[in-house]
C-alpha cells in the first residue's frame, strides 16, 4: 500500500525537507524520525547531487556539506531502511535525474521499494522527459511527482491528467529559497489543476513563515518547506534535531 | 519520448519552469531559419560585422615539417572578437529580439563565448550579463574587462569547482528566475532541446565554408577533418556537413589535462560514461553514484566534464573519432604554430594542431588534413607563460 494516500488524510499537510547527511547520516536519520513525531505529514529526504541546478545557495550548501561528510545513494538506502522499520511515516527521496540514472534505475526503484520510500520527486525531469523513470517507477510501485510551475499556463493540464500522488506546485519562479513575499498566483494554478483531476495540490518554494503556510493553505491542501529546515540544520549543526522539531510543531499548527 | 534526440542522447531534462521557454524557442526558431528577412539579415551580419567567410589557410611550413599531409587551418580565429563562438551567437541574440526579448544571459569558460554574446549586445541594443567561474575569472581576467567594456554585466561564480559547469549551473538558475524577458544564449551544441541542433545549425556555416574552399583549392574533400572538443561546438560546426561524406574522417579532441590516467583530465569520451545533466542525455564524468567530476584542463574553454549530444551520438556510431590531448602536448603546440606558421592558436586549438602533428606525419603527401583554428591564442599568453614558469599576469 503506498502511504501517500494517507498524506492529506490529516487535514493539511506539512511536509519536512532535509537533505540527506547533512551534516551527518546519523543525524538524519534522527531528523527523519523527530520530525515524524512532530506532526510531518510525508518526509521529504534530498539525495545530495553535486550540481543541484533547481536549488538556491542554502541547499545547494548542503548538499556540498553532504557530499563531502562522504554520503552516497547507497549509505541513504540503509539509513532509510533503518527508519522504516520502527516509523510509519509517508517518505519520499527528492534527487536530480542523474543519481538515479547512474545508480541504475531499476535498482534505485527496486530499493525504493522494498525499504518503502513512497515516491520520488525529480526537479530536472519534466513531463516530456518522464518514461525515463515512470516504467520502473510504475514496476516497484514508487511514485513519481509532477511539478508544475507559474509560467507551467497552458501545460497544467497536460500534467495534472497523467499526475500520481499529488502535485508540488512550485510557488515562484527561480530557484528553492526563502523568499519574503509570493507573489504568484498559485490559486489559480491550482484552480487549473483541480478542474481536469481531484489530486492533492502542495506548494513548495519559498515558505518559511506560519503566517506564509497558512495562507498558502487556504487554497491548497499542503505546504513544502525545504531552505528554512536546512538553514536551522546549517545554524545548530550535530544539536539541530530539538530545532528542527520545535520548527515542524509550530509549522504544522499553523495550517492545522 | 522527447523531441531533440541523437541516438540514446539529448532530450530536454530541466526544471518545468523552463519548459515554455524551449518550447517557445524552438517555435520561434523553425519560424525563423526558413524566413528569408531572417536569413538576410544574418548572412549580413556574418559578412560584413563578423567577417566572413574565414579563410582556409594553407599551412605550408608545417605541411613541409611534419612532412606528410596536406595541412590546412579553417581561419575562424580571424572573425571578429577572434573566435567561433561569433557565429551561434549573432543567429540567437538576433533570434531572441524576434521573440521579444530586450536581455540575454551567457555562461563563458575561457571568455570567448562571453566577449561574442557582450559583442552582439552591444550591437543590437541588448541588456546583457554573463556568468563566469573564478578560476576562469582569474585565468582570464583581460576577457572579463572586455566584457565590461562591451557594456555587459560579469558575475563570478563561486559555487562548486568554480568553472564552466559551474557557470552553466548559475546562467540556468538565473534563467528561471527571468525567462520572460530573458534569452539564454548558450555557448556550445550542449543544454536541453531544441540548443544543440540551433548552435549546431548557426555553427555548420564552418564545414560548408571547408567544403566549399577544398574543392576550390584541392578539387576534392579533405580526409580528415580535426578539431578540439569541450561542450563541441566548433568540432559539430566543422563536421557537420561531411557527416554522409564517410571517406572523410573525423576526429574530435578531448582535454585530456594531465592524461586520462589521472583525476585531472577533462576527456569525456575518454574517461566518462552515459548520464543526465545541463538538460541532455550524453556522456559525462561523474562517479558511480552521479555525482558530476571536478575535471580540469589548463583550457578553460575546454574545461567542461561533458559533450553536445550530437557528438555523443556520433561517437556511439563510430562515425566519429574522439582523442585525448594533454596539457603538455597542447602547450607544445600552441609554441610550435606560433613560431611555425606565425600564428598564435587559442590553447583550446591547440589541442587539435597537437594531434594533427601527431598523424601527419604518417599520412602520404597526397592526403589532406583541415584543422579548425576555432580561436586567437592572444588570451592565453599569461597562462602559458605561466605554465612555462613565467610570472606574467594580465
Amino acid at each position: 500500500m503506498n502511504k501517500l494516500e494517507q498524506v492529506f488524510t490529516n487535514g493539511k499537510a506539512f511536509i519536512p525537507f532535509i537533505t540527506a547527511g547533512d551534516p551527518s547520516i546519523e543525524i538524519t536519520e534522527q531528523l527523519v524520525l523527530a520530525m515524524a513525531d512532530a506532526g510531518a505529514d510525508l518526509i521529504e529526504v534530498g539525495i545530495p547531487f553535486s550540481d543541484p541546478v533547481a536549488e538556491g545557495q542554502v541547499i545547494q550548501e548542503a548538499d556540498n556539506r553532504a557530499l563531502s561528510g562522504g554520503v552516497t545513494t547507497d549509505k541513504i538506502f540503509s539509513m532509510m531502511g533503518r527508519i522504516r522499520k520502527s516509523c510509519n511515516v509517508p517518505m519520499a527521496f527528492m534527487t536530480y535525474v542523474n543519481p538515479i540514472f547512474t545508480y541504475g534505475t531499476d535498482r534505485f526503484m527496486k530499493n525504493c521499494q522494498e525499504i518503502g520510500i513512497d515516491g520520488i520527486i525529480v526537479p530536472d525531469l519534466p513531463y516530456e522527459e518522464k518514461d525515463e523513470l515512470m516504467p520502473c517507477c510504475l514496476k516497484y510501485g514508487v511514485k513519481l511527482i509532477s511539478m508544475i510551475a507559474p509560467t507551467s499556463n497552458n501545460r497544467i493540464s497536460m500534467i495534472a491528467r497523467d499526475a500520481q500522488g499529488f502535485i508540488y506546485c512550485v510557488s515562484s519562479l527561480g530557484v528553492t529559497g526563502v523568499r519574503q513575499e509570493i507573489n504568484t498566483d498559485v490559486k489559480e494554478m491550482i484552480k487549473l489543476v483541480k478542474e481536469v483531476k481531484d489530486i492533492p495540490c502542495a506548494i513548495g518554494f519559498g515558505i518559511s513563515t506560519p503566517e506564509q503556510a497558512a495562507k498558502m493553505v487556504q487554497f491548497s491542501d499542503g505546504v513544502i518547506v525545504g531552505s528554512a529546515i536546512v538553514k536551522i540544520v546549517e545554524q545548530y549543526g550535530m544539536d539541530c534535531v530539538p530545532h528542527v522539531v520545535e520548527y515542524v510543531r509550530m509549522m504544522k499548527n499553523a495550517i492545522k | 519520448m522527447a523531441k531533440g534526440r541523437f541516438g540514446i542522447h539529448g532530450g530536454q531534462y530541466i526544471p518545468e519552469t523552463l519548459m515554455n521557454a524551449v518550447i517557445e524557442l524552438e517555435e520561434a526558431y523553425d519560424r525563423f531559419k526558413n524566413d528569408p528577412e531572417f536569413i538576410a539579415e544574418l548572412d549580413d551580419l556574418l559578412n560584413n560585422y563578423a567577417g566572413r567567410p574565414s579563410l582556409l589557410y594553407f599551412a605550408q611550413k608545417m605541411t613541409k615539417d611534419l612532412s606528410g599531409a596536406k595541412i590546412y587551418l579553417k581561419r575562424e580565429d580571424l572573425n571578429h572578437t577572434g573566435s567561433h563562438k561569433i557565429n551561434n551567437v549573432l543567429g540567437q541574440v538576433l533570434l531572441a529580439k524576434r521573440m521579444g526579448k530586450n536581455r540575454v544571459i551567457a555562461e563563458t569558460g575561457a571568455g570567448q563565448h562571453g566577449v561574442a554574446t557582450a559583442t552582439a549586445a552591444a550591437l543590437m541594443g541588448m541588456k546583457c550579463e554573463i556568468y563566469m567561474g573564478k578560476e576562469d575569472t582569474d585565468r582570464q581576467r583581460l576577457n572579463v574587462f572586455r566584457m565590461e567594456l562591451l557594456g555587459a554585466k560579469v558575475h563570478t561564480v563561486t559555487s562548486g569547482t568554480q568553472t564552466l559547469k559551474d557557470a552553466v549551473n548559475e546562467t540556468m538558475r538565473e534563467w528561471t528566475q527571468r525567462v520572460k524577458d530573458t534569452h539564454y544564449v548558450l555557448g556550445s551544441v550542449m543544454g536541453p532541446h531544441p540548443f544543440p541542433s540551433i548552435v549546431r545549425d548557426f555553427q555548420s556555416i564552418i564545414g560548408r565554408e571547408v567544403k566549399q574552399q577544398m574543392l576550390e583549392k584541392e578539387g576534392r574533400l579533405p580526409d580528415v577533418l580535426l578539431a578540439c572538443v569541450g561542450g563541441g561546438s566548433n568540432a559539430m560546426g566543422l563536421f557537420y556537413d561531411f557527416i554522409e561524406d564517410t571517406k572523410v574522417r573525423l576526429i574530435g579532441c578531448e582535454a585530456a589535462g594531465y592524461g586520462v590516467d589521472t583525476a585531472k583530465t577533462a576527456a569525456t569520451m575518454a574517461t566518462g560514461t552515459v548520464g543526465i545533466f545541463h538538460g541532455m542525455k550524453s556522456y559525462f564524468c561523474q562517479d558511480q553514484y552521479g555525482q558530476i567530476a571536478p575535471v580540469y584542463s589548463i583550457s578553460a574553454g575546454l574545461d567542461y566534464p561533458g559533450v553536445g549530444p550530437e557528438h555523443a551520438n556520433l561517437h556511439d556510431m563510430g562515425r566519429a573519432e574522439y582523442v585525448p590531448v594533454t596539457d603538455d602536448e597542447a602547450v607544445e603546440a600552441f609554441e610550435y604554430l606560433s613560431h611555425t606558421e606565425g600564428i598564435i592558436p587559442a590553447i583550446e586549438s591547440a589541442h587539435a594542431v597537437a594531434y594533427a602533428k601527431k598523424i601527419a606525419p604518417k599520412m602520404s603527401q597526397d592526403q589532406t588534413i583541415v584543422i579548425c583554428l576555432s580561436g586567437r591564442g592572444d588570451k592565453d599568453v599569461a597562462a602559458i607563460a605561466r605554465h612555462r614558469g613565467v610570472q606574467i599576469y594580465e
